[in-house]
């Protein structure tokens, strides 16, 4: 796996007129892991944004090493194509193909992605994300959608890529299981939390 | 980079080529066909007064048939999450959007052209104002085609964006208007030329300013 470094200091977001979190400093090495928590609308997905570089923060700065996947509500596939050649616009790109089987895809490849329900979407943005061989994983509500099966399937994914020495950055309100993660929270106190 | 923005172009021409994926591609060619139709009809069995005024009738027929597609170019992309994710992937969104305005023109200018042969002939256009028409068009299309990707990219997102996409080209596209169905009372070149000259600068203007249009609309 490449190089990778994820650093950040004195982050601000600011939506609107709301100043969502001021302050906020990480660090993250090759294989951490980082939980953000927190409830609706406290700018944990602001802040995955932020963090990809797709969206200014309001202050500080961001610094990245290696290529970043982000993994959001959106999993940017033409919804009119079968699942088998959306995925396949993107292995085209990213040179790399995801193991459909594994991800319980392989009998869903010739069904239109509009036909997909939230969960399989879920895990067909996730062959996408596994096909970016990225570094830095940003990965905003993963859990969303899932079944126990796919919740457990996405929390060892994130733990073999730390192993395997990739940063990680979950998001997410629900209790995701990861050995070694940090934990932070945007609701308590901000500034150096994660540090 | 250049393999990544080929394979770009071939999913844009995909989707955005008549009878693509997106859907309502046949609109633009349907419509335009039915402006020519229906011009006849309404003012009569007059064949010099079509033959003097279809050129013009052509020329405003493609310029409406242009917003057709606007709201099918960059939103649905948007949301899809497109563009964040070749961002992610080191595309720049100016790269995106040329390339997207290549794939539009393509989808939309070669089959007016080609539309504009029978709209001819139900106008009764003799050879000479035919030739200037695609000339015209020739020189124009690549114009209409950025002025809808810039729309299209600025009204992404809006409440009643298409109705005000809509809005927005036509002023600006009289322009083109002007000097394309200009060439053809003058008979010259020298209309083609600027037809061709306001065209060059709206395709050198739209990876720009649509591409950061479109960064705006990320939010």
């Amino acid at each position: 796996m490449q190089a990778c470094r994820l650093a950040a200091r004195d982050l601000a977001c600011r939506r609107g007129d709301r100043l969502l979190f001021a302050g906020l400093a990480l660090a993250l090495e090759p294989g951490a892991a980082l939980h953000v928590q927190g409830p609706n609308g406290v700018g944990k997905s602001s802040l995955l944004r932020i963090l990809a570089g797709l969206l200014p923060p309001f202050a500080g700065a961001v610094e990245r090493e290696g290529a970043v996947a982000l993994l959001d509500e959106r999993p940017a596939l033409d919804p009119t194509l079968p699942l088998g050649r959306a995925l396949h616009f993107w292995e085209r790109l990213d040179g790399r193909a995801a193991d459909l089987a594994a991800l319980g895809l392989a009998e869903l490849i010739d069904v239109p992605v509009r036909y997909l329900s939230t969960g399989q979407k879920k895990r067909a943005a996730l062959a996408r994300l596994l096909g970016q061989d990225a570094p830095v994983w940003l990965l905003d509500e993963p859990l969303n959608g899932l079944d126990t099966f796919a919740v457990a399937l996405v929390e060892r994914l994130v733990a073999e890529h730390c192993a395997a020495g990739g940063i990680c950055v979950v998001a997410s309100h629900q209790p995701f299981a990861l050995a070694h993660a940090r934990a932070l929270d945007l609701t308590g106190d901000l500034a150096g939390a994660a540090a | 980079m250049i393999r990544q923005l080929l394979l770009l172009l071939r999913r844009d021409l995909a989707l955005l080529l008549p009878g693509g994926r997106r859907g309502g591609t046949m609109l633009p060619l349907l419509f335009f066909l039915a402006v020519a139709m229906l011009f006849p009809f309404a003012v009569g069995p007059d064949a010099p007064l079509l033959a003097r005024t279809g050129g013009g009738v052509i020329w405003v027929a493609a310029l409406l048939a242009a917003i057709l597609p606007l709201d099918r170019l960059i939103e649905p992309d948007i949301e899809l999450g497109l563009f964040d994710q070749l961002a992610l992937r080191g595309l720049s969104e100016e790269a995106i959007v040329a390339v997207r305005m290549l794939a539009h023109w393509l989808s939309f200018g070669p089959p007016l052209m080609l539309a504009a042969l029978p709209a001819a002939a139900l106008l009764g256009l003799d050879g000479e104002r035919l030739r200037l028409v695609e000339l015209g068009l020739l020189a124009g299309t690549p114009g209409l085609a950025a002025l809808g990707v810039i729309v299209a990219a600025l009204t992404a997102g809006l409440r009643g964006g298409m109705a005000l996409a809509g809005l927005l080209v036509i002023p600006l596209a009289v322009p083109l208007l002007i000097f394309g169905a200009g060439s053809l009372a003058t008979g010259g070149g020298s209309g083609i030329a600027l037809t061709g000259a306001v065209s060059l600068v709206l395709v050198a203007l739209t990876p720009f300013a649509a591409g950061a249009a479109v960064r705006s609309a990320r939010g």
